[in-house]
């Protein structure tokens, strides 16, 4: 078991390096960021310290190693645009990123599940029916759009919601909730709606047509005959069978959430990590850029490799073919 | 401090229903000032910011004119023409309640020229600054500087007693991650005091009511809540909902939505801003077009047929939905230089410009690439697609390369584009700052946005002979005579002048700052 965790951290580290190889090799086409930070009545000699200050007048692959070797010392350097290190912006941005993907999360795990249960059940109803049309507009519909349209209904049309921002926070040791204010409460609503959307109605669908796979098996006929109710048919054995697969994507649909949450956190304006990341495309923050996008690759290659690793435990046909 | 907004916020809250006339001012536009820092960051958000809780010795009204600010009046000597003097405001006090003195002036212009600090080019022509007497102060220049108080308005005056009390002489160093005391304090002597501010997220602002000029100015705004918005679909929603009641960087699209909405208005004035093509002539051949071995560019006949191809009404009314001003010069309104004969100069004729493309050898035409940004200037890149088709029509094909900023300007400052798009606004509102970047022959540190390769020795000492020219009639005389080569030689593309809007509750009442720079101290409320 060992050989095998040890060669797939081995792996995973080899992604993280050519991910953030491949990163670097981008910013270059991302624009000058000594453009953005000095004013239209810099000279050029302005221009020429400034780079030599930042180090940009090194070839690519010495920047690359300057920034791993201090990465690995747990120094992601200092924002071009704000000045300030981005590990604290980081820090400071994280929770309200963590907080909107965590509750569209449990929004798209429950309501996916919820929905995708009811329209098993009453394949032929007209409600079901109506779910499963609408559930395309969905999948369909691009995230920023949709976010549009919420705030248009709900705050412009409605004004029962914010169209923008996370509300009041409270400070708890480092941590910013936006949970214990009402208006932080409110605040969450839509972009935990429009970030979790996609995801609520892929798993409503994976939970629909594996229940309809279940409920076709011999069993369930079997618990109907011993005259079952229909809830403990459905619920207790039906819906547990489904669960494996569902849980695989949902672990998988996490990190997305965080990754993605790029388009819902500009839309509304969510001050977290996505939002500082499109603003570091646009002024051209390689520190910002950099920390930001090897985090969201650590996270996946973790994601994976737990899951890897778990596969390894349920199934050890894995463990034997890894030697 | 952030561990503290949450009580504030509740004070604040409970403070606002106490007072009878609070009003609060919910003000949202694209983006955060970067640093509290006074002179560091010389950038239009950061120094918008300061304006409410910093002041500089002299500010500009809407019409560009001076207004006495911490300095009532100032002249240069009568015994030094090197030597400006000014005297300064009486019973002045910082937020702490320190007296504002000379001393502080020659503080803050010492911390201004400091390696570190952004505003150090703007004053870089003073030698020395010197108290007099508590209220008077003079200001020494390396020669005869008659328009240093335009490069004054920004400026802004610190409290020496509590920079050194707080450890915060130093200018902050930005490239290096320093945060020191005075990018997240302030202590000016604004009208307006920090309470709370969490970088790109939210900043609040209470009345100082022990501004001096609390009687003198309006200061209906009891209260400033700053929060950027950066999705312009957004921000305009914010505004339509009601959570914001002012409304910087307006997206043209919703303009007319947001003027016919119950309870809110938008007003506009020309911006301190041109937008204009400039092409490379300096070359003897150009990489960027399709003609072997010579530079049409370097014909003034091509550059005069360009100009007169483009249809700025044209552009004016379908790009900008009527949002610009076209122009016929690169220099905008209020500048000292601009005059409406020479802004009127280009015209729409397309027989003429055919005839003198013919004439310079071109008949058949040529086809260049176009370099333009396409998040910069209002529509910056449907203005390329239209002047795209507009040369079209005498025969030149452009090839539009229409890209962000980040990557557009070094095209421009490293010489590595013969045709393209560039904006352009006059801080100083003197010509003299529009010759020196856009017209000087580029050199390290002069003419570093001439991408045309134009580069005149007699112009050029002319240009540089203006910086301490004090006889201001001959000045004047000079800088006509500098405008008229730049005119004849066609040396850019004058496209329009861009006008500014913004968006606000039927409640606000503000004119609009043609710098983009809202000073909530003029804000009425009713």
């Amino acid at each position: 078991m060992l050989p095998f965790i040890l060669k797939r951290v081995f792996q995973s580290i080899l992604v993280l390096v050519i991910t953030g190889a491949i990163a670097f090799s981008m910013f270059t086409f991302v624009g000058d960021p000594i453009d953005n930070m000095l004013g239209q009545e810099r000279t050029m000699e302005d221009v020429e310290r400034l780079r030599a200050q930042l180090g940009l007048d090194k070839p690519i692959p010495v920047q690359y190693f300057k920034f791993l070797n201090e990465a690995a010392q747990g120094n992601f350097g200092v924002s071009y645009r704000q000045g300030r290190e981005v590990s604290e912006i980081i820090m400071e941005r994280a929770p309200a990123t963590l907080e909107l993907a965590a509750l569209s999360a449990v929004f798209a795990v429950v309501m996916g599940i919820a929905l995708g249960v009811f329209t098993a059940i009453r394949r032929d109803g007209f409600a079901a029916h109506f779910i499963m049309s609408a559930s395309l507009i969905g999948v369909s519909l691009p995230t920023f759009l949709i976010g549009i349209l919420l705030i248009y209904l709900f705050s412009v049309e409605l004004g029962w919601l914010p169209s923008f921002g996370r509300g009041e926070v409270v400070e708890i040791g480092g941590w910013t909730t936006g949970f214990l204010t009402e208006s932080g409460r409110k605040a969450l609503i839509l972009p935990a709606i429009t970030l979790g959307l996609y995801q609520m109605t892929l798993i409503m669908r994976l939970v629909r047509s594996e229940m309809l796979e279940v409920l076709r098996q011999d069993y369930i006929r079997f618990a109907r005959a011993r005259g079952l109710s229909e809830r403990v048919i459905n619920f207790r054995h039906a819906l547990k069978n489904t669960m494996v697969p569902v849980i695989t994507v949902i672990g998988l649909q996490l990190g997305a959430i965080i990754a993605f949450a790029i388009i819902t956190e500009t839309v509304f304006q969510w001050p977290g990590l996505g939002l500082l990341f499109i603003n570091a495309i646009q002024f051209v923050d390689i520190p910002v850029m950099a920390a930001y996008l090897m985090m969201i690759s650590v996270m996946f290659v973790v994601i994976n490799l737990l899951v890897d690793i778990l596969y390894a435990f349920i199934d050890p046909r894995l463990r034997v073919s890894a030697k | 401090m952030k561990k503290s907004s949450a009580i504030l916020a509740v004070a604040a809250l409970v403070s606002s229903t106490a007072m009878v006339n609070a009003e609060t001012l919910k003000w949202a536009r694209a983006g955060d000032a970067l640093t509290l820092d006074p002179h560091s960051q010389n950038e239009g958000p950061s120094h918008t910011m300061r304006h409410q809780m910093y002041e500089p010795l002299i500010i500009r009204d809407t019409s560009g004119a001076f207004v006495p600010t911490l300095a009532t009046d100032w002249a240069p000597s009568a015994d030094n023409p090197n030597v400006w003097v000014f005297n300064l405001r009486k019973g002045v006090k910082f937020h702490d309640g320190a007296d504002f003195t000379a001393e502080d002036v020659v503080f803050s212009f010492e911390r201004a020229k400091q390696p570190n600090s952004d505003m150090k080019e703007l004053i870089g022509s003073i030698t020395a600054v010197r108290a007099v007497d508590d209220h008077t102060v003079e200001i020494e220049t390396d020669g005869p500087n008659p328009i240093l108080p335009s490069n004054l308005t920004n400026l802004f005056m610190m409290d020496k007693g509590w920079t050194e009390a707080n450890n915060t002489v130093n200018v902050q160093d930005f490239e290096g991650g320093e945060i020191t005391y005075a990018t997240t304090n302030v202590n000016g002597t604004g009208a307006y005091k920090l309470v709370s501010r969490e970088p790109d997220v939210k900043t609040v602002m209470v009345r100082n009511e022990e501004y001096w000029g609390r009687n003198d100015f309006p200061m209906e705004v009891s209260e400033i809540i700053y929060t950027p918005i950066q999705n312009a679909a957004t921000r305009v929603a914010a505004l339509l909902s009601g959570e914001v009641n002012f409304l910087q960087d307006m997206p043209v699209q919703d303009l007319a939505r947001v003027d016919s909405a119950d309870g809110l208005m938008v007003k506009q004035a020309p911006q301190n801003r041109v937008i204009f093509f400039g092409m490379n002539q300096g070359a003897d051949d150009i990489e960027a077009d399709n003609v072997e071995g010579k530079n049409p560019l370097a014909d003034v006949r091509v550059r005069k047929a360009m100009s007169m191809a483009i249809n700025r009404d044209a552009i004016r009314q379908v790009v900008m939905r009527g949002q610009s001003q076209p122009a016929g010069m690169i220099a905008p309104p209020f500048v000292n230089g601009w005059t409406a004969a020479m802004d009127g100069e280009s015209s729409t004729d397309l027989d003429g410009a055919k005839a003198l493309m013919a004439e310079a050898g071109y008949g058949d035409g040529f086809s260049i690439r176009l370099d333009c940004p396409n998040d910069r200037y209002i529509n910056d890149e449907a203005i390329c697609q239209a002047a795209v088709g507009m040369l079209g029509q005498i025969g030149i094909t452009v090839n539009l390369d229409a890209i962000p900023k980040a990557q557009h300007f070094p095209k421009i400052t490293d010489g590595k584009t013969d045709f393209y798009m560039l904006g352009w606004g006059v801080p100083t509102y003197d010509s003299e700052y529009i010759f020196n970047f856009l017209v000087h022959g580029r050199e390290s540190d002069i003419g570093t946005w001439n991408g045309t390769g134009f580069n005149n020795a007699d112009l050029n000492a002319t240009i540089k002979s203006l910086a301490s020219n004090t006889d201001l009639d001959a000045r004047n005389a000079d800088i006509a005579s500098i405008w008229r080569v730049v005119q004849d030689e066609q040396l850019y593309i004058p496209i329009h002048h861009q006008v500014l809007n913004w968006g606000m509750a039927d409640n606000v009442g503000i004119e609009v700052d043609p710098e983009d720079q809202p000073r909530v101290k003029f804000f009425t409320m009713k």
